[in-house]
């Protein structure tokens, strides 16, 4: 999977959002889908083409926590440390997720498959505590359940790569 | 269009969805298809029936029988007894916590029973991409009376007169912000409504819930509003964290331009409108009113100092009216059946002062440790202890509850003495917390209040934007205090300094983030004060969650050995033979809570 956006493309995503300065954060959205974050030559050709300074394109990539300067994983976990899945035992999942994937929150496996991140509700607070793998999301997670869950994403992952 | 015999509406909510129910809804059809019924009975997807903790659910019409907790598996034996032979399978009905008999009808169900629908009205009734069903539940017919038979000062009279407040959290009188946004001067004539589906705070998923299972109902409300208020352009501003909101309402957005109600002329009233979507980047400051605005024009999410109000110079610096997604969706019923209609429900008294009361329902998301999780829409003014108890079915796993939190991170801990409390926006300010979006979140025993005031003041701190030095430096302040206080290191005078920390919050910060956000400290101050005093003096955590002040053991009575504990301790402090007593060596636990997460006896208790 590759973590850059080419000039062609970032171009098409600034058409897209018809060069609108009200849309900056749609773009940088896009780009961050594409290439997994912000390179700076994505941000400097936006900066260019609709014509806000860097300044502000950086502000609003350390600003708003989609955005990361940093590639990001192939893979996100995102667990939830909202105030339900708090009391659920958020804080213990954060931790067993850190055990088995070997990495800190916010940290990237060392082979650029998952990156580990605690984020606010995620709206299903019913199932808590809930935590999502990519767009997928999984409820009633505990610390004593969630290896069973990575390990059989990651060996789907490795299936997939074989065939 | 031929009429079938039988509609098996499937929850396509977030929550079901998660559980499996698009696979339940693909093994309806393999065997509907398989027993020759399709002409008869029909699969409809539908938005969030609410009762998350139950799903995926089935509610089969129109005979309301409710099905729930369905695996694919189960799909066959369903169709042949239920569909073929009539007979509903009793082990899929709903049995209330600690019963047992079934309850096969949803209206039956104490969780609904109770309730009173009016944003969630067309809830698990209708397929939530297909606007000829929202148009079959009198979907439409409000912004087509207010377009064609009435004038703008006519729709915005009945909105005032309906006393509908803001159901984001400020409780704002929707009739007072319209009429303001009305008639401050624009120079050429501009004016916008905006939506605030910008639904941040931990613990309410009401937004998500009405855009994923009804957004024409938001769309309505806002060309109504914008209709009354002479507003041409309105916007969405969706968190991205809600992908499936966002599509729900892209679909819903071109239906409605196909139909003729948005866009150019719409009805051939004369009146245009439309709408555009933009995504949040994720963060939590702009769910207020002008970091939302910013953020809209492309800024940093950063607020500004309201000398002059956003329905005077807001978005482009034109006159903006934000409501949330909530009071948008309320905003159709309140046209088509009147301003009467929606004061009979609620409390106190709104024709003199819009403040005088609150009208009609609220929507709020029951979670923690509660029997019933999920969404509930009920009439203002119910007690805590009818939305505890008779809705929510009562504490989980027979323990004691302790506290109910409303209001988010900008609202407070109330405790169980004021269970009687009738909830509005009013009553639950006066008491140190207040309605928030609506957020119920149900704490037991084995919460720990400092702990989670820690917990709220750690996620202010993180989204605080840090333009403001009460909100930026506060905050930082307090989270030391509290963490200090969890880690045992408490001192005399640090709850005084806590509460000085916040009345100069309370007093000096720029936006609602700041001067709301010492909430929890101070409410669980107020209420729970024998716990900050127990940490700081015995460094002692009675609900055994601090974990420099707790050691972790096994109850020799109810261990089983059946080594799960020592299998999921990830230090190898457990030791012991199977089916023999474990034994925790305390030098060697890091206290990461693994054993008690794994064990199914109850065995392994915090001290």
């Amino acid at each position: 999977m590759p973590v850059e956006v080419s000039e062609a493309q970032v171009h098409e995503i600034v058409e897209r959002w018809q060069r609108s300065e009200s849309f900056v954060i749609e773009m940088l959205q896009d780009v961050q889908h594409e290439a997994r974050h912000l390179p700076r030559s994505a941000l400097e050709q936006i900066s260019r083409e609709v014509g806000v300074p860097m300044t502000r394109l950086y502000h609003l990539a350390t600003f708003f926590k989609a955005f990361s300067l940093e590639p990001r994983g192939e893979h996100m976990v995102q667990v939830c440390v909202g105030s339900a899945c708090h009391v659920k035992g958020a804080p213990r999942l954060v931790h067993a997720c850190e055990r088995h994937l070997g990495i800190k929150s916010g940290e990237t496996t060392a082979d650029g498959k998952f990156s580990l991140e605690p984020v606010r509700c995620l709206g299903c607070c019913g199932l808590a505590a809930v935590l999502t793998i990519d767009d997928e999301l999984h409820g009633h997670v505990t610390s004593a359940n969630v290896e069973r869950l990575l390990k059989r994403f990651q060996k789907q992952e490795k299936k997939a790569e074989v065939t | 269009m031929a009429v079938k015999r039988l509609h098996l509406m499937v929850c396509a909510g977030t929550g079901c969805v998660s559980n499996k129910s698009m696979e339940v809804k693909a093994a309806l059809e393999t065997e509907i298809e398989k027993h020759g019924l399709a002409a008869e009975v029909d699969v409809i997807p539908t938005g969030c029936n609410g009762f998350c903790g139950v799903g995926p659910i089935l509610l089969v019409q129109p005979d309301g029988i409710f099905y729930q907790q369905l695996r694919p598996r189960d799909i066959p034996h369903l169709v042949e007894e239920h569909l073929l032979k009539g007979r509903p399978v009793q082990r899929h009905l709903y049995t209330p916590p600690g019963e047992k008999g079934t309850i096969p009808l949803m209206s039956d169900i104490p969780f609904f029973h109770a309730q009173v629908l009016i944003a969630l009205r067309n809830r698990g009734m209708i397929d939530p991409e297909k606007i000829e069903d929202y148009i079959a539940r009198e979907g439409y017919q409000a912004a087509a009376k207010a377009l064609t038979t009435m004038s703008p000062q006519e729709v915005l009279d009945v909105v005032k007169a309906s006393g509908l407040r803001g159901r984001g959290g400020g409780g704002f009188p929707t009739g007072i912000k319209w009429e303001s946004t009305k008639r401050a001067p624009s120079e050429n004539g501009t004016r916008w409504v905006i939506c605030n589906a910008d639904e941040g705070d931990p613990g309410a998923f009401m937004d998500r819930s009405i855009i994923e299972g009804d957004p024409h109902s938001v769309l309505e409300g806002m060309i109504i509003g914008a209709y009354a208020i002479g507003a041409t352009r309105g916007f969405i501003y969706v968190r991205q964290e809600y992908p499936l909101a966002l599509k729900r309402f892209m679909i819903a957005l071109n239906q409605a331009r196909e139909s003729g109600l948005l866009g150019e002329d719409i009805l051939g009233t004369g009146f245009s409108f439309d709408i555009e979507v933009h995504r949040g980047a994720g963060a939590f400051v702009c769910g207020e009113s002008t970091a939302l605005m910013a953020s809209l024009e492309g800024n940093v999410g950063e607020p500004r100092a309201k000398y002059i109000h956003t329905v005077e110079r807001g978005l482009w610096n034109m006159p903006s009216c934000l409501n949330n997604v909530e009071t948008w969706a309320n905003v159709p019923p309140i046209i088509l059946h009147g301003a009467e209609w929606f004061t009979q429900l609620g409390t106190g008294d709104v024709s003199e002062n819009p403040w005088g009361g609150s009208k009609g329902t609220k929507v709020f998301s029951l979670a923690g440790k509660i029997n019933n999780t999920g969404l509930v829409e009920v009439p203002m003014g119910i007690t805590l202890r009818e939305i505890v108890f008779d809705i929510g079915g009562g504490i989980a796993n027979g323990k004691r509850l302790k506290s109910v939190q409303t209001g988010g991170p900008s609202g407070g801990c109330l405790p169980e003495e004021l269970l009687d409390l009738e909830v509005d926006f009013d009553t639950l300010t006066a008491a140190g917390s207040m309605m928030g979006s609506g957020g119920m979140l149900v704490m037991d025993e084995d919460d720990c209040m400092v702990d989670f005031a820690r917990f709220y003041i750690d996620f202010l701190m993180a989204e605080s934007c840090g333009k403001c030095t009460p909100c930026r430096e506060g905050l930082r302040n307090m989270n030391m205090i509290l963490q200090r206080i969890c880690d045992g290191k408490g001192q005399e005078g640090d709850i005084e300094l806590l509460e000085e920390i916040s009345a100069c919050m309370i007093d000096a910060a720029l936006c609602a983030l700041g001067t709301s956000a010492p909430n929890p400290v101070l409410s669980t101050i107020k209420y729970f004060r024998e716990e900050y005093e127990e940490h700081i003096r015995e460094g002692k955590c009675r609900a055994g969650v601090c974990k420099a002040l707790i050691t972790y053991k096994v109850d020799a009575d109810k261990c089983s050995g059946c080594t799960l504990c020592a299998r999921a301790c990830p230090v190898n402090a457990i030791t012991g033979e199977t089916k023999k007593l474990h034994v925790i060596d305390p030098n060697v636990c890091d206290r990461c809570g693994a054993c008690y997460d794994a064990c199914t006896f109850d065995a392994i208790i915090r001290v």
